[in-house]
């Protein structure tokens, strides 16, 4: 059977309309986040470049920074707790809840929680824990996974929408308009909001200096989920500290911008313990968890500046592969520019697996240009490629190109070659019993073969 | 070894590694001020972005009560110090306020007006600051939210209000009503909280 390069195998096989809904998705976001910065600043460039320089620094001293932001959170009154593994995180989080005995809890959009597959963890164990984002929301319902960092489901139109929340009775008819869709969701979410006993969200920022978590949402439902619960729990990435306050001013300029084209994300909020006891609503009790998974691994690896990300989602708007493939096709949480870097390194012992991201692209430096903190994701896509060769990892689609190392670099073979090549294009090429040449031609066809012309024209100029 | 020492080592073993750590550049908060955003008075800054964002300023009581009447938002939640300011003069007006919010009837409120601690003008923000909120539930869950403010609370910049955070555990900033564009990127207004964002100045 011929193996196609995978990501090739989901553009081609993702519905006409599932493409539509990506392309021009991702389109809008990237116009938008550039008349925004354009319009905004004199110069975004330094901008971005000032930010990654921020988090080198603060990744370079990660370990005196995460001792910080330990002790500010501590003296904030917030539990802090580390998890080097997913399953330590999930494990960590368990016990707050059962020692609690609390069964229902909202959850904020948090992509570390998608990372290591927290929602399905805790629904096996008994707890109702509901997605409160909307697009969240419905790919909950939907049993699917989310394709973009920061909107969801840019995969799904309006009329998929409206059939499942007609299916799971979220509503009684079928409606696709999108402001009655959108208040549907408001009003069901309510009831849960209200009664839920505690709030998982993730974390954009964590200020070493202050101990400041900052969570920013749109919708407003990190902060809804907050209000009546007893318990806040915040799964933050250590890659997330900022050394400063003033630092934040900068990220949350370059986030809300790069990935929504607003100036700020309508709700900012900026949260330093549980609420004081003049406050009706809000969380007694405030933990964070600080998450590894596979981090240090990226902090040890020659690709670490990706460990700058902020997840605003401008490299997988403005990429052509992700436009054409959608952010299911890398397969892990993390899809598009990012991901092509991020997962490979991240989930290291699937390594092998995803070694065929890094090779899904172009170069053609979009990514590095757009993003706010300034990643050469394109150089990083080749140290990986690198990283793939050295440990002989051979992916599906990257047929080994010794044969034609051989032809190249011997003169008079490289002739007879270009001579008798012709022929290829009378030659029922796709049925050589040759499997990497099989493997290429799958998802290729070749130009007619135009060989050998220039020496065939050099020898003639040279005998006029 | 606990997590955290097998992090903490994990990651100065990783840093071993590295042979140029960066130093922390040195910047001026200045370097992220918008220009553009920040003409005119504060007040004026404010508006502008404020209203960009798909905020509503209300000039004084007489249109706060026809904007509430409009939209049919006849009953609502006032921050019990904010009465004397506010609420009295809608309760003349003939709308039902309230100055206890209680949970089980959230329905009820179709306006919440709460007290913002300032304003930011380059961003067109309010800050709602735990000192000075009454009940967070109050300013979120009616259709309505009027954040009261005075003018001379506005700061100029977002660095600006950054230095001048204050011990409160939860300062929020809300720039607009809640909105989403999930579905095939349309902006829709009042998914979770505010669908009308409002401002209004004593
Ligand atoms: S890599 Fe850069 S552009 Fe891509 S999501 Fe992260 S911060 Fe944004």
């Amino acid at each position: 059977m011929i193996d196609h390069q995978l990501i090739d195998t989901y553009a081609r096989e993702i519905s006409d309309e599932k493409q539509t809904s990506v392309i021009t998705g991702s389109a809008a976001s990237t116009d938008k986040r550039y008349t925004i910065l354009f319009k905004d600043y004199e110069d975004p460039d330094a901008l971005r470049k000032l930010a990654g320089k921020i988090k080198d620094h603060t990744l370079h001293h990660l370990d005196r920074y995460v001792e910080q932001a330990e002790a500010s959170l501590q003296r904030n009154g917030v539990q802090v707790h580390f998890a080097d593994t997913g399953d330590d995180a999930k494990a960590t989080i368990l016990s707050i809840l059962q020692e609690r005995g609390i069964s229902k809890l909202t959850k904020s959009k948090s992509m570390a929680a998608e990372e290591i597959h927290l929602n399905p963890f805790l629904i096996e164990n008994g707890i109702e824990c509901l997605e409160s984002d909307l697009g969240e929301f419905i790919i909950q319902l939907d049993d699917d996974v989310p394709s973009h960092i920061v909107r969801p489901i840019i995969h799904k139109n309006r009329r998929e929408i409206a059939r499942t929340f007609q299916r799971e009775g979220i509503a009684a008819d079928y409606n696709d308009d999108p402001a009655t869709i959108t208040h549907r969701a408001r009003a069901f979410l309510r009831d849960k909001y209200m009664q839920a006993e505690a709030v998982i969200t993730g974390g954009n920022f964590i200020s070493a200096e202050s101990g400041r978590l900052v969570l920013v949402t749109n919708e407003g439902n990190s902060r809804f989920g907050m209000a009546p619960s007893k318990v806040h729990i915040a799964l933050v990435g250590i890659e997330k500290i900022v050394p400063t306050d003033r630092d934040l001013g900068l990220f949350l300029n370059l986030l809300g911008r790069s990935a929504t084209g607003q100036q700020l994300t309508v709700y900012t909020e900026f949260i330093t313990g549980p609420k004081d006891d003049s406050q009706p609503s809000g969380p007694e009790e405030m933990h964070v968890v600080f998450l590894n998974n596979g981090r240090t691994d990226v902090l040890e690896s020659n690709c670490r500046e990706i460990l700058r990300c902020i997840r605003c989602s401008a490299c997988q708007n403005v990429c052509p592969v992700y436009r054409q493939a959608s952010g299911h096709a890398y397969r892990t949480t993390y899809g598009g520019p990012v991901g092509a870097v991020l997962s490979p390194l991240l989930f290291g012992d699937q390594f092998p697996e995803l070694a065929d991201l890094p090779k899904a692209s172009s170069l053609c430096g979009a990514c590095n240009e757009v993003c706010p903190v300034d990643i050469p994701i394109p150089d990083l896509l080749l140290r990986l490629r690198d990283k793939a060769k050295r440990e002989h990892i051979h992916s599906p689609g990257a047929p080994p190109m010794s044969p034609f190392a051989t032809l190249a670099t011997s003169p008079s073979l490289w002739r007879t070659a270009m001579t008798m090549s012709k022929a290829m294009n009378h030659l029922p090429i796709q049925v050589a019993p040759v499997k990497p040449l099989q493997e290429w031609l799958g998802q290729r066809t070749l130009p007619e073969w135009h060989g050998g012309d220039f020496r065939k024209w050099m020898k003639n100029r040279n005998n006029s | 070894m606990s997590s955290r020492d097998t992090i903490l080592s994990k990651i100065r073993s990783a840093l071993d590694g590295v042979k140029e750590k960066s130093a922390y550049p040195d910047y001026d908060a200045s370097v992220f001020h918008s220009r553009p955003r920040l003409e005119g008075t504060p007040r004026e800054a404010f508006d502008r972005n404020f209203i960009a964002a798909g905020g509503e300023v209300m000039p004084d009581l007489a249109a706060l009560a026809a904007f509430l009447q409009q939209g049919g938002h006849t009953r609502g939640y006032c921050d019990p110090a904010l009465m004397d300011s506010v609420g009295l003069a809608l309760a003349a007006a003939g709308f039902t306020v309230e100055t206890s919010y209680e949970r089980s009837r959230y329905e009820d409120y179709q306006f919440g007006i709460t007290r913002a601690s300032g304003a930011i003008a380059e961003s067109g923000s309010l800050i709602l600051d735990d000192a000075l909120t009454s009940d967070r539930l109050a300013a979120l869950s009616p259709w309505v939210h009027v954040a009261v403010l005075r003018e001379s609370e506005i700061h100029r910049t977002i660095p600006d209000a950054i230095a001048a955070f204050g011990p409160s555990r939860n300062i929020l900033w809300a720039t607009g009503p809640s909105k989403t564009a999930d579905v095939e990127g349309i902006l829709i207004e009042g998914v979770h909280g505010p669908g009308e964002q409002v401002a209004f100045f004593i």
